[in-house]
């Protein structure tokens, strides 16, 4: 191995850029089509003529005004917390270098749930666009403490960092679990949000939170190379040229911004940003600058397809896309861990 | 040739470490440390106050001295009920419960090489947690049928992700994947099957999923302890071999170890301990993943150190347990609010004082 360039694309050469980008083009058009279906399927079909008229003009129908004002919204939220939940699961995973952390284990949604706890049970909010805030403090507050807890001092190692989520995660979850228990309506209307949901949102949460989408997103893309530099250890990646303690705090300013989107739109999803960075590894290698886009592509692939899916698999009313991307999800994830070398941390 | 490696390998000259020492008898030798054996008599000390502390806790204010008098034999027979009959197998429950916990966590610990190691990884809880909530949302079983539907759900969901996970033997790393892709899918059953009972259902659900003590008899405490004696001795044979096994399954092979045949025997123990405990207890959070890190952090020794890591679990569940009754006066909350407030705020605690010393 070079010590200037750590790059795993030069061991294994038939994983070569054009192999890479080919396949990346062929994921974002995946995209593309479930984004489609998404704007077509439903309690009511509609078809994709239709749809693509209602995308340009609006004619007054009621088919115009399911597209622009129900499903368009919904599958921007969609799109949005996709790419938002792959991207942070990639970058805690990269940074902590734990396969296991994802914005579950690091406790900022146990920060956005408690949050919302409290929303419900001292101010009486109940809606999704009144969680939004909420959750996004909640979650910028418990990555704060586990960030100043676990990856700040003099000496930190990874496994610092994950304990620091763990105790946090554990401390909240406690405190809402007693809220709850407490509160018997608190926990009626609690249990619709953690099970994670997008139906019902609308055009203004999209617009709320478009912006601190967009920063994280170009953040997060840009820490790939310091990343993979950190991949060979704290001290080899700084002898690489990596300032530790900065790419230490962009990483958590960007897992910030995109754990506080994802939960305050759509609740706490655990599986997404666990599991999709081990597919796009398992696909690109190792490289960072691989990883984050796929798992930006990737992980809306897997939750659009949910909620399509989310939207017909029960006769009458829907299946919330939480449930649904575990179900889709893990079977395809277990045969890949089962199929293919994995690839490492 | 152990003893000089560990000597050897140890922190920088500062303050030499002592070797460890190896007591021989016969055919048969044990080796200890000096510092994991400090830790475990400071924890059978702390272990001795707070489980004091719990027979002075309950619905019915009783003095110290009435307490201590019952259990020399020589309390009134309302006291001798309330302290003998109900809280003292109370107590011994959480302690059995806690060893349990603290061993099988710090055993997953080893096999995964991951401080977040815990029966959660190969899915036992969330399992447990499904049969349980099954039990009691669609059967309406009372409290045996929950703990049997419980065992029953964690050891299907644990068999599940290892054959899931077996390919040419099992490798720790595709076994947690397995684990964490099952244990997102039974996650969303269970979540799914909360959201759609009714509130009152729901709720004691819910309860259940938390972990309580509540009306334990000896009867739990015994099954508890029964399959400790079994267990735990085959999990301490296998001690030297499981340290191996934390430098990595090459490394381990390379000195002598059967790796396949440690990793099958240790994953049974482990889940094993998990069983009883979920059993006696419901599914309560967080004591296996953080007694294995606070008896490290304590004994400031590298590796599991199964009997520390057990001492620790059962300190971190009568702890819990006494503070979860008193924490609001006229509402004693079960013990498994308390597990992740315990243990998580000294899990931060000791983060944050080696944050200050500059240790990693």
């Amino acid at each position: 191995m070079t010590l200037t360039a750590p790059r795993p694309a030069a061991v294994r050469p038939r994983r070569g850029l054009a192999t890479r980008s080919s396949w990346l083009v062929v994921a974002v058009a995946v995209l593309a089509v479930l984004c489609l279906f998404s704007l077509a399927v439903g309690a009511q079909g509609i078809p994709l003529g239709t749809v693509w008229r209602a995308l340009w003009t609006d004619d007054g129908s009621d088919q115009a005004f399911i597209v622009a004002d129900l499903r368009i919204p919904r599958t921007l939220i969609g799109l949005g917390v996709g790419a938002a939940l792959g991207l942070t699961g990639a970058l805690m995973q990269g940074l902590t270098r734990n396969p296991l952390a994802d914005p579950g284990i690091l406790g900022v949604n146990a920060g956005s749930s408690a949050a919302v706890v409290l929303a419900i049970a001292v101010f009486g909010v109940t809606t999704p666009a009144g969680y939004v805030w909420f959750a996004f403090a909640g979650a910028a507050a418990a990555a704060v403490v586990v960030y100043l807890l676990g990856a700040t001092g003099r000496v930190v190692s990874p496994e610092r960092t994950v304990l620091a989520g763990a105790a946090v995660s554990a401390v909240l979850v406690s405190f809402v679990s007693t809220v709850l228990l407490l509160s018997p309506d608190t926990f009626d209307s609690f249990r619709f949000w953690a099970i994670g949901s997008l139906a019902g949102r609308r055009m203004d949460i999209v617009v709320t939170l478009a912006p601190f989408l967009l920063v994280g997103i170009v953040l997060a893309l840009g820490l790939g190379r310091a990343l993979n530099a950190l991949a060979l250890g704290d001290q080899t990646g700084a002898a690489l040229g990596v300032r530790l303690g900065r790419t230490r705090l962009l990483t958590g300013i960007a897992v910030t911004l995109l754990c506080g989107v994802a939960t305050a739109a759509v609740g706490p999803i655990g599986f997404v940003g666990l599991t999709v960075p081990h597919v796009a590894r398992m696909i690109v290698g190792p490289d960072q600058r691989w990883v984050l886009p796929y798992s930006m592509v990737l992980a809306p692939v897997l939750l659009l397809a949910a909620d399509v899916v989310g939207r017909v698999a029960l006769p009458s009313g829907e299946l919330e896309v939480g449930i649904v991307t575990a179900f889709l999800g893990a079977p395809v994830f277990v045969l890949l861990c089962r199929r293919r070398r994995i690839a490492q941390l | 040739m152990s003893a000089t490696v560990d000597t050897a390998v140890a922190e920088p000259p500062v303050r030499r470490r002592r070797p460890a020492r190896v007591l021989r008898a016969g055919g048969l030798s044990v080796r200890w440390e000096r510092r994991a054996a400090r830790a475990a008599v400071l924890l059978l000390v702390a272990l001795v106050l707070l489980g004091f502390a719990a027979l002075l806790t309950g619905p019915v204010a009783i003095a110290p001295g009435e307490v201590l008098a019952s259990l020399l034999g020589q309390g009134r027979a309302g006291t001798d009920y309330a302290v003998l009959g109900l809280r003292l197998p109370r107590l011994a429950t959480a302690v059995v419960v806690g060893v349990a916990l603290g061993a099988s966590g710090a055993i997953f610990q080893t096999i995964s090489r991951n401080p977040l190691g815990s029966p959660d990884i190969i899915g036992f809880t969330t399992g447990a947690a499904t049969g349980g909530v099954l039990a009691i949302l669609i059967f309406r079983a009372g409290a045996t049928g929950t703990s049997v539907a419980a065992v029953v759900g964690g050891l299907l969901t644990a068999v599940l992700v290892y054959a899931l996970a077996y390919r040419r033997g099992v490798d720790g790393f595709r076994l947690i994947l397995v684990g964490i892709g099952i244990t997102a899918v039974i996650e969303a059953v269970n979540s799914y099957l909360i959201a759609r009972a009714r509130l009152q259902v729901a709720l004691e659900a819910q309860v259940w999923q938390v972990g309580s003590l509540n009306g334990r008899t000896w009867t739990n405490a015994l099954g508890v302890a029964v399959a400790l004696a079994v267990l735990l001795p085959v999990a301490v044979g296998f001690g030297r071999r499981l340290s191996m096994l934390e430098m990595g399954p090459e490394a381990a092979r390379a000195r002598g170890v059967p790796v396949q045949g440690t990793t099958v025997v240790m994953v049974v123990v482990g889940v094993g301990l998990a069983a009883v405990a979920t059993a006696a207890a419901g599914p309560i959070s967080f004591v296996a993943l953080a007694a294995p890190q606070l008896a490290r952090r304590l004994s400031r020794t590298e590796g599991a150190g199964l009997v520390t890591a057990g001492l620790m679990g059962a300190v971190l569940l009568v702890a819990s347990d006494v503070l979860a009754q008193r924490l609001i006066e006229s509402r004693p909350l079960p013990v498994g609010l308390g597990t992740g407030l315990v243990g998580g705020l000294y899990l931060a605690w000791l983060l944050a004082r080696e944050w200050r010393r500059g240790r990693g």
